[in-house]
């Protein structure tokens, strides 16, 4: 119940950590943390304004990829590290549940009939095609390490303890390329500027640009979700299990970061992006061929 | 300065003046029609214009000099749309502004269309989100890739070289000041040029208007900064350079109570003196902006993720500035040295040297900016040394001399900007012509994204940082 309730208040909270870290950053004073919030309930109220070409596509994807995203929040394991709903092998629902939300976006996307739309949808979805096998090396490498299990399982089993060095060198690449993959999937700097006013330089904001009012709050709230269920996995890989005061630090700790990071780089350049998509394929491969290596006799 | 055109009666000498003095390395600064049914060429190079006239061909069409000289493209286009008269070849011709009720609506016009399956349109704008002035580009892409760029303006088109003609002309200040609104000084000290030539007076308080364009050039350089690396998402730089903008700013307006220099100028001088305390305060104030713009440059140009995205994006080549007659910083980012400040000196500026870059990337636009906008505090601290508080700063302008041509050249934050008018009499102007160097340059974007990502379009667009609305007119 507990990790419900986190996961259901939290997102836009933590989203506006990252406001502020730039803000400051650069000087400024920045809006208060709770501005996201505020600004969800807001455009909860708000009317919308649909397009002359969309179908019904549109007007059921947003609330469609906000159900398969909280469905798949209930498999992910929150502050409490025993999630809402699991059972074993439940990493390959937890994948396909926010690909489909993903799927949902971009029918949507391109029900609008927008140019700039399809543009933006071709960007996001060759993310997405690296992206998705570099999840299930990652979850590959757990299983080596820790054993089969659900998700929540694995991420509670998976942690750093200086006892045994292999933990940490694994825990830790995995972390990086889970960190990588959240910066992509929630469209931040530097694989994409989620503050730019430039269509033709947008990736997943092009394609939301059609959506305003109630729709637009169910997409914040579901990119802001999907960036927490990320921070939410390395938190846990991150930290023993079940402490709840190293889990929260951890999460903060990576909003922070974001947010510095924001601060001090400029977003790479779009074809650029695809080779560095590759990076967290990459690492997990890597830390499985390890993993491996060892546990044949190689050290 | 007042000028004498050289009469061609016969257009076949005309262009072979043409032809003959790009031969001898000038540039076409201004090739128009007027009402008296003459076609003016102004060509120039350092320190030298020519001005000739010839009357409009009785066949209204005449061989197109685009084909060989591509920097006429759009003066030829002007004017077509304007007197109707073709470039026979041209290499593509369309009107400029679009003007309603000459041309077919924008629905059906004519962009570049390609019957390739590879090749894909996408059209952005007029429209656009943020603070960006209507204009309609038109991009015909490869995947990511761009092959073409069309761009098609006018939307912003207020008639204001006919306002200008209508009534009398020096008291139309408050109309030059709205050719742009970001170059309110370039433009303004034009205007007034042109109505001091014609009625023969001599400025006061040189030194306050040059003071005031070189603020408007570090104000302008400041905020294409801010937004180049806004385009990358690199905010540190984005939001302190905007910061320092908003410090050079206020310094205008607390000369002339405006943050833009509007109603700082007049014909005859300027409207505002400067007292001792103002003098000291500024000059204490762009020392401190240029340590500022230092610190923050250094630390962006030493942005390895944000010289990734600079270098090599957009390149405008040397010989593409010269064949196309691109100025200002599109011209100097890519190592041509010209500048109105040293080649035409009506002003008073202590010596300096014309900065450029040699690459004519992105890259080498915005550092030039920085450069530049450094030189121009150099040159503000020696202004305010010179300027006496005491010296009158206003005169009353005499009436014109009729039919006298008068041109007024000065370099502003973009680049040459050319204003030239003809005296009807003792106070009206019979024509009056304005040239906003971002009418020439535009090209150099089309020719810039030209195999760029799409992407990296908006960073192009900004690193030239044209004006829409003073090229629409």
């Amino acid at each position: 119940m507990i990790n419900i309730l986190f996961f259901i208040i939290f997102p836009l909270l933590f989203m506006g950590i990252i406001h502020r870290v730039k803000a400051i950053m650069v000087g400024r004073k920045g809006k208060p943390i709770s501005q996201n919030m505020r600004d969800f309930l807001k455009l909860l109220r708000k009317d919308e304004v649909i397009s002359t070409n969309a179908t019904l596509i549109s007007r059921v994807a947003p609330a469609g990829a906000l159900a398969a995203t909280i469905c798949a929040a209930l498999f992910v394991p929150f502050v409490n590290s025993n999630s809402v709903l699991s059972f074993r092998g439940d990493y390959i629902m937890v994948v396909y549940l926010l690909s489909l939300a993903k799927g949902m976006m971009v029918l949507a996307a391109l029900d609008s009939g927008s140019s700039f739309q399809g543009m933006g949808t071709s960007r996001e979805l060759s993310f997405t095609a690296f992206l998705e096998p570099a999840f299930f090396l990652i979850i590959a490498a757990i299983i080596f390490s820790v054993g089969t299990g659900s998700i929540s399982e694995l991420f509670a089993r998976q942690s750093i303890t200086y006892l045994r060095i292999w933990d940490v060198f694994a825990s830790l690449f995995i972390a990086v390329a889970l960190y990588i993959m959240l910066l992509v999937e929630s469209c931040r700097v530097p694989f994409d500027d989620p503050s730019t006013h430039l269509e033709l330089t947008m990736i997943h904001e092009v394609m939301v640009l059609d959506f305003s009012g109630f729709s637009m709050a169910l997409i914040h709230y579901t990119s802001a979700l999907k960036m927490f269920i990320y921070a939410s996995l390395i938190a846990h890989l991150a930290v023993p299990a079940n402490n709840i005061w190293w889990y929260l630090g951890i999460l903060i700790f990576i909003y922070l970061f974001t947010g510095v990071l924001e601060s001090l780089m400029a977003r790479f350049r779009m074809n650029r992006n695809l080779e560095l998509v590759l990076v967290p394929f990459c690492i997990a491969l890597l830390t499985l061929a390890v993993l491996l290596a060892k546990n044949m006799g190689a050290w | 300065m007042l000028m004498t055109p050289v009469l061609y009666p016969e257009l076949d000498t005309f262009l072979k003046w043409i032809r003959e003095s790009l031969s001898r390395g000038f540039q076409p600064f201004a090739f128009f029609g007027t009402c008296e049914a003459f076609i003016y060429c102004l060509m120039g190079k350092a320190g030298e214009l020519e001005l000739a006239c010839c009357p409009f061909p009785p066949a209204g069409r005449y061989p197109s000099l685009s084909i060989d000289f591509p920097a006429f493209q759009i003066f030829e286009r002007e004017l077509f749309e304007e007197y109707g008269i073709v470039p026979i070849r041209h290499p593509w011709l369309k009107s400029v502004r679009h003007p309603v009720n000459t041309q077919p609506a924008i629905e059906d016009y004519p962009f570049l269309a390609s019957e390739s399956p590879l090749i894909h349109e996408v059209g952005v704008g007029p429209v656009h989100a943020g603070v960006i002035e209507p204009g309609h580009f038109r991009f015909l892409m490869r995947g990511e890739i761009v092959e073409h760029l069309e761009i098609q303006l006018g939307w912003q088109h207020r008639g204001i070289c006919a306002m200008l003609c209508d009534g009398a002309l020096a008291q139309k200040m408050y109309i030059a000041e709205s050719i742009a609104g970001d170059s309110v000084i370039a433009h303004g000290t034009a205007f007034c040029g042109i109505v001091e030539c014609l009625s023969g007076t001599e400025a006061r308080a040189k030194h306050i208007r040059t003071l005031l364009l070189e603020m408007e050039r570090v104000a302008m350089h400041l905020s294409t900064l801010s937004a180049l690396a806004g385009d990358v998402a690199y905010i540190m730089s984005q939001n302190l350079f905007a910061a320092i903008r908003t410090t050079v700013i206020n310094s205008t307006l607390s000369i002339c109570g405006s943050r833009f220099g509007k109603r700082a100028l007049c014909p005859g001088g300027v409207n505002y003196a400067l007292t001792q305390d103002l003098i000291e305060a500024l000059k204490t104030k762009m020392k401190y902006c240029a340590l500022q713009i230092q610190n923050t440059a250094e630390a962006m140009f030493a942005s390895t993720s944000l010289l990734s995205r600079f270098d090599d994006t957009g390149k405008v080549s040397t010989e593409d500035v010269i064949r196309y007659g691109f100025t200002g910083i599109s011209a100097k980012a890519s190592g041509v040295p010209i500048d109105s400040r040293v080649d035409f000196p009506n002003w008073q500026y202590p010596a300096f040297l014309v900065q450029t870059e040699s690459t004519g990337d992105v890259f080498a636009r915005a550092h030039l900016r920085y450069v530049e906008a450094m030189q121009s505090l150099d040159i503000i601290q020696e202004l305010l040394k010179r300027i006496d508080p005491q010296s009158p700063i206003c005169t009353e302008t005499a009436s014109f001399s009729p039919n006298q041509i008068a041109v007024s050249i000065v370099e502003g934050a973009r680049g040459r900007v050319l204003h030239i008018a003809k005296s009807k009499d003792e106070s009206t102007a019979l024509w009056y012509k304005i040239y906003d160097p971002s009418m020439v340059n535009w090209l150099a974007l089309s020719l810039a994204v030209q195999d760029e990502q799409v992407s990296d379009f908006p960073l192009c667009n900004k690193s030239f940082d044209l004006s829409y609305c003073g090229s629409d007119l």
